[in-house]
């Protein structure tokens, strides 16, 4: 029971950084591998607030998220655009924007390291113990999800409820139809590259409350991102949440009752098991 | 088909020179220069390799390391039981199984999957073999004890670069090679032709892994301790596709074109700016997309043919009847 | 008795919601020249697909001779003899016209190498009327002559069955008497051949029997000048009076 709740409690951050990405590859149509680092950068930004400025996380989310929407912002536009429009095919995209990305990966990870060095950073906030069905978590954990759940939410409600999320959404479905009911494709890519990577920055805000983070970390984050996505469907909502909160609780179960040091082949086996039996993911639709 | 074009002997001959010159440089020098030269070699080996899978279908792999990690580790494990040829061979064998496994998995369906694929299974392999470890013994590393000297490696890299280069050319000549050039055109055509497209691609990516997987267990005696984190480390991946794509991967020798110059680089960096390595490599991933998406190779041959076009442009403005 | 050549018994493929074949059957017998013709969306290109293992029924049956064919995968029942073209030209860009004919002869029902692959490549162009033209890059080729490459192509495995996918579509007249005096010579020469098409002239002048679809289901079947004088059939083309 506890490492079920740990799980879910665990899932909750890792669904805020899925639907980032979600947003980024299902409707910009980029692979972001840079996604990770967007997420390390939170956290260190979060942890310099609150070290230095005594500025909860829980604020901090106000000032992180709109810098990391106009920064992404600013990459798709300037350092992706022209990758979309030079592109032959989705295939060429898909290469192109990998391997830049993967570019960008490096290049952030390295002004890091020179920024904060290599070494483990975490602060305390909200360290005490909360009670949840007879077990004890950490409150910041508990904070941390009501936070995700909260944002969740109020993206399901821009996406389902008002006309830029409808466009967004029109734009993953099919990006050609979309431009001929009128839809402002790129900006609407934009758009949604940027929203995601507003996401990924309150996920790493988020999550440096209670994980011990150091600037090498992102590659991991990115990894466990595109295989929640890849696993909940690619563009879908609802299928990155689900597949977020199953690793959640397949990682915590596996570094329980097994072994600390495998909980990666977990995360291995679960996406082999999607690749080998249902590679359009959860919620994904068969390819024709 | 089976008669050399007088191009190939030229190519050959030249080949031969090139090698056979490698080969005496240990006789000048034990130190740096052969140091960097195995360097070179070793990157030649591997970028070749990693080109005869990752040119003619554009799967990016970033398996090397595991590949890698898997023959250093064949090595350092049985070199207590087995002749060292014997764990050579057992190295690329367990590489191409382990090639097998994840290109069935992920080859049959689109290429980004198996670039995320790869892109974690150095770590998945690296994750695993050092739990192993910590199971089965009390101690991380591994010593690796031979008679060999830097110069014996250094030979037998230069050894495998030519089977790799060998390979590459008979399978470019072979149905298999065909068929790849098939795919790499429109794979939906190479399926109606009667091609299995999925078991080619596997096989090929065997292939590469089996040859991988050797150059893993020749170096293993290198450092004489071999544990995990070094045997299996993501920068062996990242750098060997910079490589082979700075070079070009339309040509089997692209690469090489990558490999030389990058390698001094890299060397240069990693003793001035120890700290910088990450942005030189984000910096080189950002050059190739935007600048050489074909490599170095692939600019040239465009500026080449564009050269051609102008000349055959200009001739029939010559020959022209007056109206 | 002719033998059969293909057998489609209670085929259907739905995508979704959109049954785009429904329980559609024929037989096409050995060296015949048949025609599956309809109006557009009417399902024939997804029933070329389901034939040659580009996609798989949902259910029935799709037999090459005695073998079953339904559910096998594309290199497969290449192998075991069909052949096609597409609906939008695919050849492959990179190489020559030779080499792209060779594509066809190396891996499928015949499969040759080296210089009998060249010779029988070389052979094959010439009878589509590209003689002297093999080394010629095919993305330098005009589109009726990258057509007649395909079909090459698709002839130098010896196919028991060639499927034609709007082959005539796109041609100026005097290249349509040529397209159609070519498939003819094909079908004298035994080839069995189903042809897709809207070019109606090419169906009256070159087929005997063939099957209308409209909508997903086979709406009728026989002779050609029957089948479309059939009000029916006229019918399913035109929509009805009030749409006009």
């Amino acid at each position: 029971m506890e490492t079920l709740v740990t799980g879910i409690l665990l899932g909750g951050t890792y669904a805020l950084i899925a639907l980032g990405l979600t947003l980024q590859y299902g409707v910009a149509r980029i692979m972001n591998l840079a996604t990770g680092e967007t997420l390390v950068a939170a956290c260190f930004i979060a942890f310099w607030l609150f070290a230095s400025y005594q500025v909860s996380p829980l604020w901090g989310l106000f000032i992180i998220a709109p810098i990391a929407f106009v920064i992404n912002w600013a990459i798709y536009t300037y350092l992706l655009r022209p990758l979309v429009d030079r592109a032959r095919n989705a295939g060429m995209l898909e290469v192109d924007s990998i391997l830049a990305t993967f570019g960008l990966l490096f290049l952030f990870q390295g002004l890091m390291l020179r920024s904060f060095g290599g070494a483990y950073t975490s602060y305390t906030f909200l360290a005490e113990r909360f009670e949840i069905f007879g077990g004890f978590y950490g409150l910041n954990r508990v904070v941390a999800f009501v936070a995700a759940c909260l944002i969740a939410v109020a993206l399901y409600l821009f996406l389902y409820k008002t006309r830029y999320g409808t466009a967004v959404r029109a734009v993953a479905v099919n990006p050609n139809s979309a431009n001929l009911v009128g839809i402002d494709v790129a900006s609407a890519a934009a758009l949604a590259f940027a929203l995601g990577g507003a996401l990924t920055a309150c996920g790493g805000t988020l999550l440096s409350t209670y994980y011990t983070f150091n600037a090498s970390m992102g590659v991991v984050f990115t990894m466990k991102a595109l295989i929640i996505v890849i696993m909940g469907g690619v563009g879908d909502v609802r299928g990155a949440v689900l597949a977020a909160l199953i690793l959640g609780i397949a990682e915590t179960a596996v570094a329980r009752l097994i072994d600390p040091g495998l909980t990666l082949a977990a995360t291995y086996a679960l996406f082999t098991l999607v690749l080998l039996f249902r590679p359009q993911g959860i919620f994904g639709r068969q390819q024709t | 088909m089976t008669r050399l074009s007088s191009d190939e002997i030229r190519i050959a001959l030249i080949g031969a020179a090139v090698v056979a010159a490698a080969a005496t440089l240990p006789l000048f020098d034990q130190g740096y220069y052969l140091s960097l030269a195995l360097n070179i070699v070793l990157y030649a080996a591997l970028c070749t390799a990693w080109t005869l899978f990752s040119g003619p279908t554009h799967y990016i792999s970033l398996a090397t390391a595991a590949f890698f990690g898997l023959g250093t580790y064949a090595v350092a494990l049985g070199l207590d039981y087995l002749p060292y040829p014997l764990l050579v061979i057992i190295g690329a064998a367990v590489a191409a199984i382990l090639a097998g496994l994840v290109g069935a998995a992920t080859l049959r369906i689109s290429g980004v999957y198996f670039v995320i694929f790869t892109l974690g299974l150095a770590e998945l392999v690296r994750q695993i073999v050092s739990w192993l470890q910590t199971k089965l013994s009390t101690r991380m590393g591994l010593y690796v004890f031979t008679d060999f000297t830097e110069q014996h490696i250094y030979w037998m890299l230069l050894a495998l670069t030519v089977v790799v280069f060998v390979t590459g050319w008979l399978i470019n000549r072979s149905r298999l090679g065909f068929a790849m050039q098939i795919i790499g055109n429109d794979e939906t055509v190479a399926r109606h032709v009667g091609i299995d497209t999925a078991k080619l691609k596997i096989i090929l990516f065997m292939i590469s892994g089996a040859f991988i997987g050797m150059a893993g267990a020749i170096l293993a005696p290198r450092y004489a301790y071999v544990e995990p984190p070094s045997a299996f480390n993501p920068m062996i991946s990242f750098l060997v596709v910079i490589m082979a794509l700075l070079g070009g991967t339309r040509r089997l020798w692209g690469p090489l074109v990558g490999v030389i110059p990058f390698t001094i680089v890299m060397d240069i960096v990693s003793v001035r700016f120890p700290n910088d390595t990450s942005i030189v490599i984000g910096l080189s991933f950002l050059l190739i997309v935007y600048l050489l998406p074909d490599g170095v190779t692939g600019r040239l041959e465009q500026l080449r043919a564009r050269m051609k076009h102008k000349r055959v442009e200009a001739e029939p403005a010559a020959l022209k009847e007056p109206a | 008795m002719t033998a059969l050549a293909l057998r489609v018994t209670g085929a259907r493929k739905a995508f979704g919601g959109l049954v785009a074949v429904n329980d559609v059957s024929f037989d096409v017998r050995q060296g015949e020249l048949f025609a599956l013709i309809g109006p557009n969306g009417s399902g024939k290109t997804t029933m070329l697909n389901l034939i040659s293992g580009a996609l798989k029924p949902d259910r029935g049956d799709i037999d090459l001779g005695s073998t079953k064919i339904s559910g096998l995968a594309a290199h497969n029942i290449a192998r075991l003899g069909v052949s096609r073209t597409f609906q939008l030209v695919r050849v492959l860009p990179s190489m020559d016209a030779e080499h792209n004919v060779m594509a066809g002869a190396v891996f499928g029902h015949r499969r040759v190498w080296g210089a009998e692959a060249h010779d029988l490549a070389r052979e094959l162009l010439a009878l589509v009327g590209l003689r002297g033209r093999e080394h010629v890059p095919v993305a330098a080729m005009t589109y009726i002559d990258q057509k007649r490459v395909e079909l090459a192509r698709a002839l130098a495995s010896d196919p028991r069955v060639l499927l034609l996918d709007e082959w005539l579509a796109g041609l100026n007249p005097s290249e349509l008497n040529i397209g159609i005096a070519l498939i003819e010579k094909l079908n004298r020469q035994g080839r069995t051949i189903i042809m897709v098409e809207h070019v109606m002239d090419a169906i009256r002048s070159l087929c005997e029997r063939c099957v209308v679809m409209s909508s997903g289901r086979k709406i009728r079947e026989g002779g050609v000048s029957e089948v479309l004088a059939d009000p029916e059939v006229v019918q399913a083309y035109l929509g009805d009076d009030d749409d006009a």
